[in-house]
């Protein structure tokens, strides 16, 4: 064989992309999925992609759904690339999940409660068979919503803490931290932990979230409330003094109630465990707070033993756009370390001959 | 490019780049945090790298980026072309021609200038993360200057093989001060740090740390007075230019076990043999 130092680097790349296009196309007897079909049927997706990719627009996150292919670790990584070129106009001020307009409202510590149970558009009670109708075109039967106006809907922590049972919510003193413009520093505090978690890779939290029930940094958790709905988000422009709403988001919060029996300084009281996601993610909010209560460990003198209290672990490998570039990035060539790597095996085994 | 800044990044986040690399040339070798941004290229494919030509490019500037010490390596070609798209700068594929060099794993045969900077691509900065997993626990270290961890694997490794066993990405100390990664470059590389004329960057941006070492700076591999450090090298002159000084890769030409060595430096190869010089593999070049 001829060697010939490999060239063409530029042409490969170039065909790879074109065969991508074409790749993600399909087959051009079928119709183009258009853009909003995915925002309006695949609604799932579109929120996960906005809730790891970190920027609620529901149309660019179908966008990089459909760019991606479907693909939605590759989708979040499209709109965190462009979210980071984004000017910055102004900080909202806090969203007041206590006036959510609620699709979906439940708690599993008490049977009912002020503004009662709300099950909204849930999966949880479908028998999952499958739906064969849904290889045609379907009708769908018009969904009945009650006439009445949902009651106000105070948050489960807000009626425990009304006896004292549950640790209060300080609030915050200085303005919460931000990952996309500061780096990672430790001691890290609870706001960039939950930035972190909220940003973090769905499968990775639910299954430290997991391993938190199964005996890795257990916390006694109850689910005391989830709901989800729209919030209006406020911004109070320096000049006017007031704040102005711009507009809608949809958030799925999930407040977990702990069991703790109390340290030198604390009386025994329940402690809070929280999760908070864009868009209707239930399964990622709550796995959310349960990787939150668990990093409190330390904080409230528990024993630091699990994968899930660990505070360093959890953060710096729960970003999954991270952690795809760094462990994809090993087929990247690697032939001038591995070439020392075998002229140093080489050598060992030599001068151990 | 239309819709973006010179380079990709606005200026803001140049400016707050430049003040990291700014105090990580006061401090050699020091690992410096900054707010890495989010690159439309994947974390561990050079985002650090990246971030840091995209802060010093000027307009004026000639840009050369090799991956593996070669120009024509996918990636190489990649963030060549992101800079030539986003910034519109004149690139090169010639060391010398180059104002900034962007590397992965190599640094060039060819003796830098002090009119050139390279920038080194990073995956993982903290060169004791293999021995101690907490960055909290490895900065500590690093403010007491607490490096007996290292030597220690280091002095296992002699009693174990009779000799130190890392062959890239080798501990070295800078200005006598700082541990530092040099990256994954082979330890063949390390003697080019000393003392190089050009200043040198290194950019992680999966893990936010940037670092420095200015012109003329000593820069020691780590070792013991009876055992000295030692590149690693394969024994043979590049099958195609005939060089003995130049680090070589090795390619697998049949399935018996034929194999040629090659420069990994294209660049130096290729000038080598457009001066005429030939290896046993080689062939003549034809006169253009």
């Amino acid at each position: 064989m001829a060697y010939v130092a490999v060239k063409g680097g530029e042409k490969a790349i170039d065909n790879a992309h074109a065969w991508l296009a074409r790749e993600r196309r399909g087959d051009t007897v079928h119709p183009v999925l258009s853009v909003a079909q995915i925002e309006e049927q695949l609604g799932r997706s579109v929120d996960r992609v906005m809730a790891e990719g970190s920027l609620y627009d529901r149309e660019l996150a179908a966008l990089a759904i459909k760019q991606a292919q479907g693909d939605l670790i590759e989708a979040a990584f499209l709109i965190r690339a462009y979210r980071t070129t984004l000017p910055r106009f102004a900080h909202s001020r806090p969203v007041e999940t206590a006036a959510m307009r609620i699709e979906r409202r439940v708690s599993a510590v008490f049977k009912d409660l002020p503004g009662g149970q709300v099950l909204g558009p849930t999966y949880d009670y479908t028998h999952r068979l499958l739906d064969f109708s849904l290889l045609d075109d379907e009708a769908v039967a018009p969904a009945t919503r009650s006439p009445h106006p949902l009651e106000p809907m105070p948050r489960v922590p807000d009626i425990l803490g009304q006896e004292g049972l549950i640790e209060p919510d300080t609030s915050a003193e200085q303005e919460p931290g931000d990952l996309t413009r500061e780096p990672l520093t430790f001691p890290a505090d609870r706001d960039v932990r939950l930035q972190a978690l909220a940003r973090g890779d769905e499968g990775f939290i639910l299954g430290l979230g997991y391993s938190t029930q199964r005996g890795y940094g257990g916390s006694h958790p109850f689910a005391g409330e989830i709901r989800m709905g729209e919030v209006s988000v406020e911004i109070e422009p320096a000049e006017l003094g007031f704040s102005i709403d711009i507009g809608d988001l949809v958030l799925t919060e999930c407040q977990m109630v702990n069991q703790f029996k109390g340290s030198k300084t604390v009386p025994p009281q329940f402690t809070r465990g929280y999760g908070l996601i864009f868009g209707f993610g239930e399964r990622k909010a709550m796995s959310m707070a349960l990787v939150d209560r668990a990093m409190r460990a330390g904080e409230l003198g528990e024993d630091v033993t699990a994968p899930a209290q660990n505070i360093e672990f959890v953060l710096y490998h729960s970003d999954n756009i991270e952690a795809t570039g760094f462990v994809e990035h090993l087929k990247l060539p690697h032939y001038v370390d591995f070439q020392s790597e075998l002229q140093n095996v080489r050598r060992m085994r030599e001068s151990a001959a | 490019m239309k819709g973006y800044n010179f380079a990709y990044l606005d200026e803001q986040t140049k400016r707050m780049i430049r003040r990291g690399l700014l105090k990580a040339v006061a401090i050699p070798g020091h690992q410096v945090p900054f707010g890495s941004r989010e690159m439309p290229l994947p974390y561990g494919w050079g985002t650090g790298g990246i971030q840091v030509t995209a802060s010093i490019l000027g307009a004026n500037d000639v840009l050369k980026v090799i991956d593996q010490g070669a120009d024509d390596t996918t990636n190489a070609v990649s963030i060549r072309r992101f800079f030539a798209r986003t910034a519109g700068v004149a690139t090169t594929t010639a060391t010398a021609e180059a104002t900034v060099i962007q590397t992965r794993h190599r640094i060039p045969e060819k003796q830098l200038r002090e009119d050139q900077i390279i920038v080194y691509q990073v995956p993982q900065p903290e060169p004791l993360f293999r021995l101690e997993s907490s960055r909290v626990e490895t900065k500590r270290m690093h403010g007491l200057s607490d490096y007996g961890l290292m030597h220690v694997k280091l002095y296992e490794d002699i009693s174990r093989f009779g000799q130190i066993s890392i062959s890239y990405d080798y501990p070295v100390m800078v200005n006598e001060r700082y541990l530092m990664s040099p990256s994954p470059i082979p330890a063949f590389d390390n003697p080019k740090m000393d003392m190089m004329p050009a200043l040198q960057l290194f950019g992680a941006g999966r893990e936010k740390r940037i670092y420095a070492i200015p012109p003329w700076t000593r820069v020691k591999s780590l070792d013991f007075e009876d055992h000295p450090f030692r590149t690693i090298n394969a024994p043979h002159p590049c099958g195609l230019c005939g060089a003995t000084d130049s680090y070589l890769d090795e390619v697998v030409t049949d399935n018996h076990g034929g194999r040629l060595f090659v420069c990994s430096d294209t660049d130096h190869c290729a000038e080598r043999r457009a001066a005429g010089h030939v290896g046993t593999d080689g062939f003549q070049e034809a006169a253009e």
